[in-house]
């Protein structure tokens, strides 16, 4: 008769790399959607700058546009501007996901649930954009 | 087309390799083969001792699956041409503890699995008498897709939450309970609802979304997860602004 | 049965704040990040940019803007700290760091938003 030392196996267990992340491809996408938060966030504390900048007066205002025109955070704002892009793309590709709509019998088609929102993105930031340049 | 093609299997023997490493073996590259034919060529011809599950060899019975070239793969539908010319490593499935050579543990899966109660729970029986369950084409139409589910196990090898925290119910697990939920004749939502609205339940999930991508049978798994993210919040908006409620 | 947890809040927030990020981010950092600073376009000027925000739907805007993105930013970030970091027993700080941080982060903005003369 085997003894338990025969019959139970030593299982092998490997431990997550912390680099897991850079192992593939669509992982590497999953974290940079991740990422995209701290891109956000930036935007939160820049338009919090600015609103301060604004009411402190004409001149605070001036120093803070030119701020704004400072290489690095131009490139940064390019950079945030990408993230925010990738944010929103994949926010409307996959919400779709997270609900079982019904008509008429069947599921309703993703395209038809990512799709309105992609065109109620456009229409507002058309009317966010036509208040800022309106003058 | 070359003649041969060269695979990297895993070779593990408990007891005797500290950790398991790879072995070349040199089998025909014939167009037709799947890398089960490759790895049943090998056990026939070359090396009796490679250690592998499969069963059906036509992926309806979720034995054979592997990572073929780092991808979870069922290697019963997956074709040794597309890895033309080579080589092709094959390795058992991530996440999951290795038993010997390309074969995992699947306790932890049965676990969890269990842990969902995937089954039609009734809070009364009907009798005999008044006949069977009836269910329309449309309310089937509900949750057959959840209901495609052969427990290949493949999306637990792809979901890195599960690797991170084997605490995590994991796809299969979620997909399933959910299938049950949205069955007509199920009274059990409620109590699934009790014990999967948790961190270790639908919670862990951060839609990673690979689950989806290797699925064999389109369940959509991440789909399943994120509906019931979506009911598990409806139900808590309920109970928080009607906490009179009772269940 | 064990009691079911509140993370639904938390992403009730968070996909709020994403919704919310996603429509109104991009076409404002487009223009206020990008556009006006190079002079590609012309920009509203000081007095009329003071008036658009003093007005209390501004306000209401900019609060629900800055305050949902923030709650969007902490949830998806304790998560990717957890998962990336492979830090979760480090929860209770990682917690308050997220969490906190978007709370503190929301009264900087009602108060900013407050006090706009």
């Amino acid at each position: 008769m085997p003894g338990s030392a025969q019959v139970l196996p030593k299982m092998y267990r490997t431990r997550m790399s912390t680099y897991w992340w850079l192992g593939r491809w669509p992982y590497l996408k999953f974290i940079l959607r991740e990422l995209s938060s701290v891109f956000v966030a930036w935007f939160v504390i820049m338009t919090l700058l600015q609103i301060d900048a604004l009411r402190r007066g004409p001149a605070d205002y001036m120093e803070f546009q030119e701020w704004l025109r400072n290489p690095v955070v131009i490139a940064l704002n390019i950079i945030s501007f990408f993230f925010v892009i990738f944010h929103a793309v994949t926010w409307f590709n996959l919400a779709p996901k997270a609900m079982a709509i019904r008509a008429g019998g069947k599921r309703v088609p993703a395209v038809l649930i990512a799709g309105p929102n992609y065109i109620a993105w456009v229409a507002i930031s058309a009317a966010v954009a036509w208040l800022l340049l309106r003058g | 087309m070359a003649d041969t093609i060269t695979l990297e299997v895993t070779r593990y023997h408990p007891g005797r390799d500290k950790e398991p490493g790879l072995q070349t073996y040199g089998v025909p590259l014939r167009k037709e083969w799947v890398m089960l034919d490759a790895l049943n060529y090998v056990k026939d011809r070359l090396d009796g001792s490679l250690t592998f599950r499969w069963s059906c060899r036509m992926g309806v019975c979720g034995s054979c699956g592997m990572m073929v070239n780092g991808e979870p793969k069922l290697t019963c539908a997956t074709f040794l041409s597309d890895y033309a010319p080579g080589p092709v490593r094959v390795e058992p499935m991530n996440n999951l503890p290795n038993l010997r050579g390309l074969v995992v543990a699947p306790s932890d899966f049965l676990v969890k699995l269990t842990k969902s109660k995937p089954w039609l729970i009734r809070k009364e029986e009907r009798p005999l008498a008044e006949g069977e369950y009836l269910q329309t084409p449309e309310q089937l139409d509900t949750y057959k897709q959840f209901s495609m589910c052969i427990n290949c196990m493949l999306c637990y090898a792809a979901c890195p939450v599960y690797g991170l925290d084997p605490l995590f119910s994991g796809p299969a697990a979620i997909a399933l309970a959910q299938r049950y939920n949205m069955d007509s004749r199920d009274q059990g939502a409620d109590e699934r609802m009790d014990i999967l609205s948790q961190h270790d339940g639908i919670w862990g999930c951060t839609f990673v979304g690979d689950c989806t991508e290797v699925c064999p049978k389109n369940v959509d798994p991440a789909g399943a997860i994120q509906q019931y993210k979506l009911t598990a919040t409806r139900e808590w908006v309920k109970s928080f602004l009607m906490p009179w409620q009772g269940k | 049965m064990s009691k079911r947890s509140n993370e639904p809040f938390l992403w009730l927030l968070f996909s709020a704040g994403g919704v919310v990020a996603a429509m109104l981010i991009p076409i404002q950092l487009f223009l206020f990040g990008l556009a006006f600073p190079l002079g590609w376009l012309d920009g509203p000027g000081y007095q009329s940019l003071l008036e658009l925000v003093r007005h209390p739907l501004t306000r209401l805007y900019l609060f629900a803007l800055c305050t949902l993105s923030l709650f969007h930013f902490a949830h998806r970030f304790r998560y990717t700290l957890y998962d990336g970091l492979q830090i979760k027993h480090l929860n209770e700080l990682i917690n308050t760091f997220c969490y906190g941080g978007a709370i503190l982060g929301t009264a900087v903005t009602a108060y900013l938003l407050w006090i706009i003369p």
